[in-house]
């Protein structure tokens, strides 16, 4: 009797225990370490250094990050300059050879991703918060959410050549569901194609281009910078002339101006969700597009049927 | 055995460089539009996943988009500027400011020298001239969690020293940066030696991290004088730093230093420090708030021909964010001066900051401080920064 249950419990534990050492895997943001934990399964540990629900452009370098990052196998990040204020020193302080930029273990998210809005003539500060290497707000089109998925599947399975099929049968599975949903977010927001909508820091373009929705205007005047209230009054009568139905907004920006706007022009003030955690509803890159769908198709729905 | 494995690889080898998408086999994926089409993309058939084992590579992932056209200056260091221009008001007989003054710009070459270190460079200008403020490579890729450093540096003695002036939350250094550290208006104390870190994780997902660091005896324009070449000046610190939830952290850290102090051949200094720092910033709800208190606490003990003077030092300031773009901050601060610890002089500030971007910032403050023996000093300060170039992120 006593045997069985050692025997049992050997066995329950074996079972429990992976028989693989787990890769350790920190991204910048929570979308990253959603898709590396859809492709990873088991055999991976995410951590993201950015909540879903914080501006992915003021992270703070706290050194908790370095511990991350010291037993970090693979450090997946978005690129094109979106880290440049906090992931360089907790790289180098992680005293990690394998996650420096060129390492085994750095993934740059948007090698072969669509990225839009590559300036092309001088870039200067006057123009604000601009990316000199494109928008990095790229994961936000679930065609790159695919190619984002594959270079993780591929650099996996680089790290961890035992676990190939896995990574390979995951990728899979990912990429069934994203088509999925694909199907589901373009019936959804299909027949609103060509509307203009208004966002408040430009972080949708790869969404909106997507969904075949176009940018009217920024709340922001210029990226990074608040809106002047001279702005402002040129915002609402671009949207009054224009009778743009929504705005969008991040959760972490100030809704105050956004509001008021909405208010003046009858528009909808939608806090839509840029990354994975952003809501609790959005738990992974899949949910993640059904809550802002939903969310864009209702509003969008709502406006059609009052207008007259 | 061997063999079979040899040629397994192989076979795995020569499908990889014949471009052969293994991972497609068995489920025949779309290929990523980049331009989205209108049609639909295929659903694959999630074919049941029996991957047998012959070369289950992946695509591997395509090459980076983001990189630019090949240009000359690609290997340079990055450059940045930051000015820092003062105006007073005010009469300090103590420590007097000119009514304008470009205090200080700072110019910070930056680069990665190889795969083992990088260097970082900072030169002040001041009207007093150039300065090397730091100039030092760090190795990057020792083994058990170590990194070195080697150069001159900002000594790891506290927090506020180890901030560069920008960084600071007020347009000055509190007082124990001069009675205690004895450096100038300004500046903070730097060494030129060898620094080593290393990485120690406590249980809670706890960071600690313990400096052991050992400079030229003659450092900080006065605060240590070697009398021989032997006579080094050390310096350990150990910092502990641990978040409490999303929103709250602290750090806390000890510093010790000796030194001679060239008042005599034998006679030296140990420099003691205990600091705080707690920082409040929530990352949901209430977006454009955040609170910091930072306190440090110095002890200094002098031998000099005349004795030893035992010389404390301490200041707490605290900084709140009010908006986007606005902070307010109160400091308290006294310090005995270390080379005569009878005279101790006081003083509290108030800031007021506004930011018009990551890249500049006004500041105004008022400070009160009353010198020993009873001189007091009102000012306001008037402070205008600006950052130019690819400064780097600093350390938190």
């Amino acid at each position: 009797m006593k045997r069985i249950a050692v025997a049992l419990a050997t066995l329950l534990t074996l079972a429990a225990s992976p028989a693989f050492a787990t890769m350790k895997v920190v991204t910048s943001l929570q979308d990253f370490s959603s898709i590396a934990e859809a492709v990873g399964g088991p055999r991976v540990e995410v951590f993201a250094l950015a909540k879903g629900y914080q501006d992915p452009h003021f992270v703070e370098p706290k050194p908790s990050f370095i511990l991350k990052l010291s037993k970090a196998d693979l450090l997946i990040v978005a690129g094109l300059e979106l880290e440049i204020g906090y992931l360089p020193p907790l790289i180098d302080q992680s005293r990690n050879e394998k996650i420096r930029p060129g390492g085994p273990g750095y993934l740059d998210a948007s090698a072969g991703c669509d990225i839009l809005e590559r300036p092309t003539g001088t870039v200067t500060r006057a123009m604000g918060d601009v990316h000199p290497f494109g928008n990095p707000h790229y994961w936000l089109d679930p065609d790159n959410g695919r190619v984002i998925a594959r270079a993780i599947a591929a650099r996996l399975t680089q790290l961890d050549p035992p676990g190939a099929s896995s990574y390979a049968a995951n990728l899979a599975a990912f990429e069934a569901k994203l088509t999925e949903g694909q199907k589901r977010w373009d019936a959804a927001l299909g027949p609103y194609a060509g509307a203009e909508v208004v966002t408040y820091h430009n972080s949708w373009p790869n969404f909106l281009k997507h969904f075949k929705l176009v940018a009217a205007g920024y709340v922001e005047p210029k990226p990074g910078v608040p809106p002047s209230p001279a702005h402002v009054v040129e915002l609402i009568n671009l949207m009054i002339e224009k009778k743009i139905p929504v705005i969008l907004i991040e959760p972490y920006f100030d809704q105050k101006t956004p509001k008021s706007v909405a208010e003046k022009t009858g528009a909808t003030l939608l806090t839509f969700i840029p990354s994975v955690g952003g809501v609790p509803e959005a738990k992974d890159y899949i949910s993640l597009f059904d809550y802002d769908v939903k969310l864009l198709a209702g509003a969008l729905a709502a406006k059609k049927g009052t207008r007259p | 055995m061997r063999l079979r494995t040899f040629l397994f690889f192989a076979a795995g080898g020569l499908a990889c460089a014949l471009g052969v998408q293994a991972q497609d086999a068995p489920a025949p994926t779309p290929t990523p539009s980049p331009t989205p089409e209108p049609v639909a993309t295929p659903v694959p058939t999630p074919a049941p996943v029996a991957t047998p084992a012959p070369a289950p590579e992946p695509t591997p992932a395509p090459e980076p988009a983001a990189a630019p056209a090949v240009n000359p200056t690609f290997f340079n260091p990055a450059i940045a500027v930051i000015g820092n221009f003062l105006a007073s008001v005010g009469h300090n007989p103590v420590q007097p400011s000119p009514a304008f003054q470009v205090e200080e710009s700072e110019v910070s070459f930056q680069a990665i020298v190889d795969p083992y270190a990088r260097a970082d460079l900072f030169l002040s200008f001041s009207n007093e001239g150039v300065e090397v403020e730091e100039a030092y490579a760090t190795f990057l890729t020792l083994p058990w969690q170590l990194q070195a450093k080697g150069g001159k540096f900002k000594m790891q003695f506290g927090k506020i020293n180890t901030m560069h002036l920008h960084t600071l939350p007020w347009v000055d250094e509190p007082l124990p940066m001069q009675d205690i550290l004895l450096q100038p208006q300004g500046e903070s104390w730097a060494g030129e030696g060898v620094s080593v870190s290393k990485l120690i994780e406590l249980p809670g997902d706890t960071f600690s991290e313990a400096y052991f660091q050992v400079i030229d005896g003659s450092s900080g324009g006065g605060l240590f004088i070697a009398p021989t070449k032997g006579d080094l000046t050390y310096d350990g610190q150990y910092r502990i730093f641990r978040d409490f939830g999303d929103d709250h952290n602290v750090e806390v850290g000890f510093s010790y230093v000796y030194g001679h102090n060239g008042t005599s051949p034998t006679n030296t200094t140990s420099l003691q420090n205990a600091h705080f720092v707690y920082r409040w910033k929530p990352l949901q709800g209430k977006p454009y708030r955040s609170f910091i208190l930072r306190s440090e606490y110095f002890w200094s003990q002098r031998e000099q021909p005349d004795g030893r003077q035992d010389a404390q030092g301490f200041f707490v300031g605290g900084d709140y964010q009010l908006g986007r773009r606005w902070y307010t901050g109160a400091r308290y601060e006294f310090s005995d001066r270390a080379t005569n610890a009878s005279l101790r002089d006081k003083g509290v500030a108030a800031t007021f900051t506004f930011m018009p971007s990551e890249f500049s910032m006004l500041r105004a403050e008022y400070r009160y401080r009353e010198y020993a023996p009873g001189i007091r000093a009102n000012e306001g300060f008037l402070q205008i920064q600006f950052a130019i170039g690819a400064h780097g992120a600093h350390p938190f």
